[in-house]
């Protein structure tokens, strides 16, 4: 298990102190100028060394994706922080901004300094009131203190740092849904190229990253990027916040090592499965958006990126939905099919059209009122979803229920199966 | 025709100060935080002046401003209860008794979701995800989140709700706040450095 002392969340729980007195005695804002001192290249090349892989959901290299940033523009570089959680399962960035918002505040200048950016927008999911508070109240204690803003921290870079709510749209998570929202406009997602890095947020150089991928790197830079990169395991590294919510006896947030086994996470940290490891149905490992593991894969299988894409799933935000034997899984995912069909911008016709289709299925499903052919239509039609529109929605939309189908395919037979035995008549198939 | 709509002094020196945010030209930006200013204001509901009274201070069209206000979920495009009561469904919070929260809450409150009790003191609604997953069962109130819900827990903060008193905020459970309920099982070393209580 993770040594507290290898731990960067400190105050996750917020039990201690979250304002700047309470940080600084955690070791934030420590020597941040010397950090910044030794340049934008040294400190692109440590985060890369670092291996540290993007903690929103798709892991992507963060010193990568910081050095595709124009080294030399004569247009305003930014960097925009993705606080809108939103992803079923998932609730980690609020206690870093809750409980230890100054990491987050520090970050954002080490990494702004990093990309060229002289002003950071976070944005985060307006229904986050209490946290935004407390972040906002960070950034005016570091303001006050000219740890940002003119000259931040005595190092000659002039950083200003903003904060803005958004109003409840689950797409605004996905980057440049997130831009048109910050530029006032409804959040539907641009289409890529041109990538954020070349025309982002007010059409310049921007790079978005999420809440815990910031707020780590300052850590990373004062222990070293050996340090991060010594835990975990190779291309897998450093230290992650799980989130461990459904059918476990202490759902809770913890800081572990990445590659740490599902199963000793749960029986570690969250007391358990809720009546004991074998009555474990299924996990989804990584919030809502990857697909359901059955329990046998959920016996052996690691919590990293690539140990989690060798099943078929993924680590996504690291949200860990647990459910027991008790369990309507085939209804658990219906809901998700609902999420993801309120959530559709509404933009691209596969995604709008078919998050709603393959919810409208799902609840026949749930009772069995469909035909066995529809099993297959159904994980066809999420093949025509997945890839075929503008953003990661539509395949967020279609993985669930493959998921499903791929491990529990008996059980949707046996419904339907037992929904014509009660003399139940379905409907003409598919005239959703 | 219906007064237009002015902001209190206090709203104004807020709006300008969300204004100065963004850069010169680029305050469209500001249509989110501006409608949720003006949204408080007018007691929780979005009226047709409101929102144009942000288009006319953003220099934004009107259809624009109903767009972003039609488009995300926090806007109210009609009036609401005092009290508004979001209650989590999503599947994290299901998977730990939403639907009995629910029920609690149509059964105190004597309405559906959807609903606004006649005396206009509650709105009952269900909303999608708010990222409080572990912990479930948990329901928004105006700006403030009730977590680890029991149907007993609901039902004692709505009557503090109605009686005109505060209910303690977050988990309803004993627990501070995203721990295991029981006990720590990290962040118990004492040598590391902790930055004193809270």
């Amino acid at each position: 298990m993770l040594k507290d002392s290898d731990r960067i969340f400190t105050n996750l729980y917020g039990y201690h102190d979250w304002r700047l007195a309470g940080a600084q005695a955690r070791g934030d804002w420590d020597g941040t100028a010397a950090i910044l001192a030794k340049g934008r290249e040294w400190i692109i090349d440590e985060m890369k060394a670092s291996g540290l892989r993007g903690r929103g959901g798709a892991g992507f290299s963060t010193g990568m994706k910081w050095s595709f940033m124009p080294k030399q523009s004569d247009r305003p570089h930014y960097l925009v922080v993705n606080a809108d959680e939103g992803e079923p399962g998932t609730c980690k960035d609020r206690d870093i901004m809750r409980h230890d918002p100054h990491k987050l505040v520090e970050g954002c200048l080490i990494a702004s300094f990093a990309i060229g950016a002289r002003a950071c927008y976070i944005y985060i999911r307006g229904e986050f009131y209490n946290e935004a508070s407390n972040l906002q109240g960070a950034i005016d204690e570091a303001y006050a203190v000219g740890l940002i803003g003119k000259n931040a921290c005595g190092s000659g870079w002039d950083f200003d740092l903003y904060l803005h709510r958004g109003a409840g749209a689950y797409i605004c998570g996905e980057e440049t849904a997130l831009i048109e929202s910050l530029e006032g406009r409804k959040g539907q997602p641009r289409l890529k190229p041109p990538f954020p890095a070349q025309a982002g947020l007010y059409g310049c150089p921007t790079t978005v990253n999420n809440v815990e991928t910031i707020a780590v790197a300052p850590t990373i830079l004062r222990r070293g990027a050996g340090w991060f990169a010594g835990l975990g395991r190779d291309k897998n590294t450093g230290t992650k916040i799980f989130c461990i919510s459904g059918h476990v006896n202490n759902p809770c947030n913890v800081e572990e090592e990445m590659g740490i086994p599902l199963k000793d996470l749960i029986e570690k940290h969250a007391g358990g499965v809720r009546g004991g490891w074998d009555n474990l149905l299924a996990v989804i490992p990584g919030g809502s958006s990857v697909p359901v593991l059955p329990r046998e894969i959920c016996d052996t299988v690691l919590m990293d990126f690539d140990s989690l894409r060798a099943v078929r799933s993924g680590l996504g935000t690291a949200g860990i939905i647990v459910m027991d034997k008790s369990t309507d899984i085939v209804k658990a995912i219906a809901r998700l099919s609902k999420f993801y069909k309120h959530e559709s911008c509404g933009q691209c016709t596969p995604c709008r059209e078919g998050t709603g289709w393959m919810w409208r299925v799902m609840e026949r499903l749930v009772v069995g009122k469909a035909e066995i052919e529809e099993i297959d239509m159904l994980e066809d039609v999420t093949r025509q979803v997945e890839g075929h529109t503008i953003c990661a929605l539509g395949d967020a939309a279609a993985w669930p229920v493959q998921g499903l189908i791929r491990h529990f395919r008996p059980e949707l037979e046996r419904r339907i199966h037992a929904y014509k035995g009660r003399g139940g008549t379905s409907l003409p198939m598919a005239a959703e | 025709m219906s007064a237009p709509f002015v902001l209190t002094s206090d709203n104004e020196a807020l709006a300008q100060r969300i204004i100065a945010k963004y850069p010169h030209g680029r305050q469209a930006s500001a249509v989110i935080p501006l409608l949720d200013i003006v949204q408080r204001q007018n007691g929780g509901w979005l009226s047709r002046e409101a929102m144009d009274f942000v288009a006319q201070r953003l220099d934004m069209p009107a259809i624009r401003v109903y767009e972003v206000a039609s488009f995300y979920t926090m806007f109210n495009l009609k009036p609401i209860g005092r009290h508004f009561v979001q209650v989590c469904t999503t599947t994290p919070c299901w998977l730990r008794g939403s639907d009995a929260i629910v029920h609690a809450c149509e059964k105190r409150l004597g309405i559906g979701l959807g609903d606004t009790t006649a005396d206009g003191a509650f709105t009952l609604v269900e909303v999608e995800c708010l990222g409080a997953c572990v912990n479930a069962p948990m329901v928004q109130v105006g700006d403030d989140y009730y977590e680890d819900l029991t149907p007993e827990t609901m039902t004692q903060i709505l009557d503090d709700l109605a009686a005109g008193r505060q209910p303690r905020v977050g988990p309803q459970s004993g627990r501070k706040t995203s721990e295991p309920l029981p006990g720590l099982t990290t962040l118990t070393d004492a040598a590391v450095q902790t930055g004193g209580t809270d």
